[in-house]
C-alpha cells in the first residue's frame, strides 16, 4: 500500500447511485470500505440493520425490525410514529454475496430486491436491484411521473389564477 | 442533481400565462400532434402556432421533433424532471441509509482487529 502522511484529508465518502436500467428495474450501487462478510452482516442482523435503515437525518425511526434471514424467512419494518410496515420473504440468503427478498406491502404491485455484495481489495461493492412487475407498478412507487405532471399544471395554473386575482384587485 | 432555477420557472409561467399555450398542452397531454393540427385546432396561423409552441419548447414544457416535412410535437422534458426528482429523492434516502451503514461498518471492523488481537493474545 502506498505510504500515508499525516496530513492526508479524510477519505472521499463513497458515491451513491440510482438508475432507472428499464421500464421495470431500478438499481443502487455503492461500494463500502469494508469485507463483503461485514457488510452482509450489517443487512442480515436485525440489531445491525436497524441502526442504518431508518436514518435520523431523514426523520425515519423503527419501531420495530424482524428478520427471519434465511430462505422461506419473512421480515417486518414498522416505522415510529405511524406503524407503517414494510413485509416480506426472503427468496435466496447466499452469505456474504446475494440476497433476495419480496417486497409484499404493497400488494401485487411489490418489487422483488436482489442484494448482491462483490469485494474487492478489502472493499465491498454493493449492488441493489429492485425488479417491479410492471411499469406501472415502479412508476406508483416513485410518485407516478405523468400524474405529478399534470398536477405541476394544475397548480401552476391555480397559482396563476391567484396571481391574476391579487393584481386585478391591487 | 435536479434543479429547478429561477429562469425554468419564470419560462413555465410566461408559457402558461397564455390561454392558447395552455390549450395546446392540454391537448398535446392527450396526443402528439403536428404544428398544422394545432393551428387547425386553434383557428390559426401556421406561423402564430409556431411562436406559441416556440415559447413552450423554449420553457421545456413541450419538444418537437422534425421528421420530413411535418414537425410533431408532444409534451416535453418536464415529465422527465418528474421522474429525475423523485429518483433523486430515492437516491438521498438511500445515500442517507448508506452513510449510516458507513458507521456500522466501521464499527464492526474495529471490533474485528480488537477480537483479533485477544485471540493471538
Amino acid at each position: 500500500m502506498d505510504a500515508r502522511r499525516g496530513n492526508e484529508p479524510a477519505p472521499m465518502k463513497n458515491r451513491t447511485t440510482v438508475e432507472r436500467k428499464s421500464e421495470r428495474e431500478l438499481v443502487v450501487t455503492r461500494t463500502f470500505n469494508g469485507p463483503a462478510r461485514i457488510v452482509f452482516e450489517a443487512w442480515t442482523r436485525p440489531e445491525l440493520f436497524k441502526r442504518w435503515w431508518a436514518p435520523k437525518s431523514m426523520g425515519m425511526s423503527l419501531r420495530s425490525c424482524e428478520m427471519d434471514v434465511r430462505v422461506g424467512g419473512t421480515y417486518r419494518l414498522e416505522f415510529e410514529p405511524d406503524a407503517v410496515a414494510f413485509f416480506g420473504t426472503y427468496l435466496e440468503v447466499t452469505p456474504h454475496s446475494r440476497l433476495v427478498w419480496t417486497n409484499e406491502e404493497g400488494g401485487e404491485g411489490g418489487a422483488v430486491t436482489t442484494v448482491t455484495f462483490e469485494e474487492k481489495g478489502g472493499k465491498t461493492l454493493l449492488v441493489m436491484h429492485e425488479l417491479y412487475p410492471s411499469k406501472e407498478a415502479l412508476d406508483a412507487a416513485g410518485t407516478g411521473a405523468a400524474d405529478a405532471t399534470v398536477e405541476t399544471f394544475e397548480q401552476l395554473d391555480e397559482l396563476l389564477v391567484t396571481l391574476g386575482a391579487s393584481v386585478g384587485r391591487s | 442533481m435536479v434543479q429547478y432555477s429561477r429562469t425554468d420557472f419564470d419560462a413555465s409561467f410566461a408559457a402558461l400565462s397564455d390561454a392558447t399555450r395552455r390549450g395546446v398542452l392540454e391537448r398535446l397531454g392527450r396526443a402528439d400532434a403536428s404544428i398544422t393540427d394545432l393551428a387547425e385546432k386553434f383557428h390559426m396561423t401556421l406561423t402564430g402556432m409556431k411562436k406559441h409552441v416556440d415559447v413552450l419548447e423554449q420553457a421545456g414544457l413541450v419538444t418537437t421533433e422534425k421528421v420530413g416535412r411535418v414537425r410533431t410535437c408532444k409534451l416535453g422534458l418536464r415529465r422527465l424532471d418528474q421522474e429525475a426528482a423523485w429518483i433523486e429523492r430515492y437516491r438521498r434516502l438511500w445515500d442517507a441509509r448508506f452513510d449510516e451503514l458507513d458507521k456500522v461498518v466501521e464499527e464492526l471492523k474495529r471490533k474485528e482487529k480488537v477480537d483479533g488481537r485477544k485471540k493471538r493474545e
